[in-house]
């Protein structure tokens, strides 16, 4: 697997670190509810298809990557920098 | 029909004419006191302790491919009871116990060979953290011993002693540990479920969970719908997308773990063995293959096979501890799909809804668990009471914070 890192290009998949599903980019405010925790830190939709999650590009450019990719071809449709995303 | 040895003889002796199909082959009744959704390990020994322990025998087993076609039949089959923590530990201790019983419980040949396991070591803070398991394993009533160079060297010569920068500074030898037959414990339990009444209903795909006023009424299957008065979620890496059906969502992440055999070898690894450096474990086959695989391929997957950067990593681990092994020839890799959880350990639970029931977030240690966790998961659904042994493992432990981290790593699903 591949994946095109908008600042770098396309890299070697060991280049990245993968995180886990965009549910971590939505972080609660502090003194949120537990459920609200819950929900970030442990549960997840687990689709088997088309999902988005978060990668680092360790060995390149160290940006956070929002990545849309299908779980069962491994079929990569986008990547985005979380960067730009939040701005 | 009961096997024995001297039946294998017979049966020989007329020309194999006698044997009988190990299970029928019912078409799905219109309603069941319980529904186990997955044919998998754990829900072949759920329902067959379903009857056995508690006389439940009105009761059917869903499966959408063929029995045994999941990750039971495609692991590299340790056995062991070498868990730490309290809630994990008598769990583990409590399946070991039943592996040992097995065959005959079953009148069953599952291969079960407690040849020992050992986890090697190669610094001094590893020896610390193997002193304290082997202390808390031998605490729960199973066994451990430390063993120091030599004493690995003893059982393991063909290990790279002469490695500087992952030098063997001993092992944790567990003896009772081992491997076992993978098909046939599915196969094993299978077969005694049916005899028990147990209908395996194959090529039956469940697609919703019917659910009236919180209490749930049946499934509907691509066989027809089936009504039933209990539900049991056992379906592994697919359990999301099944308890979805219920409208949960599930504190698990679906990742692939990767697995290698070679082509047949005289007997050369007696042990079960574990490389403390890097992600490689190693066992042979009573056929002869060399089994080995190593970690996850690290990013959420249902692609039932793996990729190549794992493949080299697992490759050049086992060259490192035992360059023996570079003249093997591999025959196969496969992956199959874990259902990780944010902790490493599983869950036996009821869920918000009444009469149903799930039993999932085994990762890639399910299946040792098969008896233990069929027992639980019966004890559950027959009384409503969690067992001793599995109370622990709640549902809800994440959003109460009680969690199972017996590998210290955190709240991140593909670290365990
Ligand atoms: C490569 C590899 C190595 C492993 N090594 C070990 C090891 O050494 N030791 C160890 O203890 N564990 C190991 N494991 C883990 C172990 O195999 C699993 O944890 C365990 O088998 C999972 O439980 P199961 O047997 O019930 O799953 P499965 O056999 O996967 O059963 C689940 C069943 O549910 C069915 N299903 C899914 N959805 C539906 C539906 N909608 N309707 C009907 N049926 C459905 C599936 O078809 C499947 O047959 C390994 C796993 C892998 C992949
Ligand atoms: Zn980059």
């Amino acid at each position: 697997m591949r994946l095109t890192c908008p600042l770098c290009g396309e890299r070697d998949r060991r280049e990245f670190y993968y995180y886990g599903a965009e549910d971590y980019l939505r972080r609660p405010a502090e003194g949120a509810p537990l459920a609200e925790w819950d929900n970030y830190l442990h549960l997840r939709d687990n689709p088997a298809g088309v999902t988005k999650d978060l990668w680092y590009h360790e060995a390149g450019c160290a940006q956070w990557l929002v990545v849309t990719r299908n779980t069962v071809t491994h079929e990569i449709s986008g990547v985005e920098l979380v960067a730009e995303r939040k701005a | 029909m009961r096997y024995s040895g001297l039946r294998v003889i017979t049966e020989g002796l007329f020309g194999n004419r006698g044997w009988t199909p190990a299970w029928r082959e019912p078409s799905p009744k219109a309603e069941y006191d319980v529904v186990i959704i997955g044919g998998g390990g754990h829900g072949l020994s759920t329902a067959y302790y379903l009857a056995k322990n508690h006389g439940i025998t009105n009761v059917a087993v869903l499966e959408k491919g063929y029995l045994g076609g999941g990750n039971v039949g495609r692991n590299t089959t340790i056995v062991r009871a070498n868990y730490f923590l309290p809630g994990n530990s008598e769990f583990y201790s409590h399946s070991l116990k039943l592996w040992e019983g097995l065959e005959a419980e079953l009148n069953y040949n599952v291969m079960h060979s407690q040849r020992g396991l050992i986890n090697l070591f190669h610094s001094d803070g590893q020896r610390d953290a193997f002193v304290r398991r082997g202390n808390a394993m031998i605490n729960q009533g199973d066994d451990a011993i430390l063993l120091d160079r030599e004493g690995v060297r003893e059982h393991l010569p063909y290990l790279d002693f002469g490695n500087t920068r992952f030098p063997i500074y001993g092992g944790l030898l567990h003896p009772r540990g081992g491997s076992a037959r993978h098909d046939a414990v599915a196969w094993g339990y299978a077969r005694g479920a049916d005899r028990r009444g147990v209908d395996l209903i194959q090529n039956c795909e469940v697609t919703g969970i019917d659910i009236e006023n919180g209490v749930v009424k049946g499934v509907q299957t691509t066989r027809g719908a089936i009504r039933a008065k209990k539900v049991g979620i056992v379906v592994a890496g697919r359990s999301s997308q099944v308890a979805a059906m219920a409208g949960m969502r599930l504190p698990i992440e679906s990742h692939i773990l990767q697995a290698f055999v070679t082509e047949g070898l005289k007997p050369v690894i007696n042990h079960v063995v574990s490389f403390g450096m890097g992600h490689f474990y190693i066992s042979q086959s009573d056929k002869g293959g060399l089994v080995f695989g190593g970690d996850l391929d690290f990013y959420a997957s249902y692609a039932a096979r793996g990729n190549l950067p794992m493949v080299e990593h697992v490759m050049e681990a086992g060259m490192t501890l035992m360059p023996m092994i570079g003249r093997a020839k591999v025959l196969r890799s496969w992956g199959g799909i874990m259902d990780m959880t944010p902790d490493g350990s599983p869950i036996i639970d009821k869920t918000h809804v009444e009469g149903l029931f799930i039993d999932c977030g085994w990762n890639y240690g399910g299946f040792k668990a098969v008896p233990a966790s069929g027992w639980c998961m019966a004890h559950l659904m027959a009384t409503g009471e969690p067992h001793e042994v599995a109370r622990k493992f709640r549902l809800d432990r994440f959003a109460t914070g009680h969690l199972l981290d017996e590998e210290g790593t955190g709240s991140q699903h593909n670290l365990h």
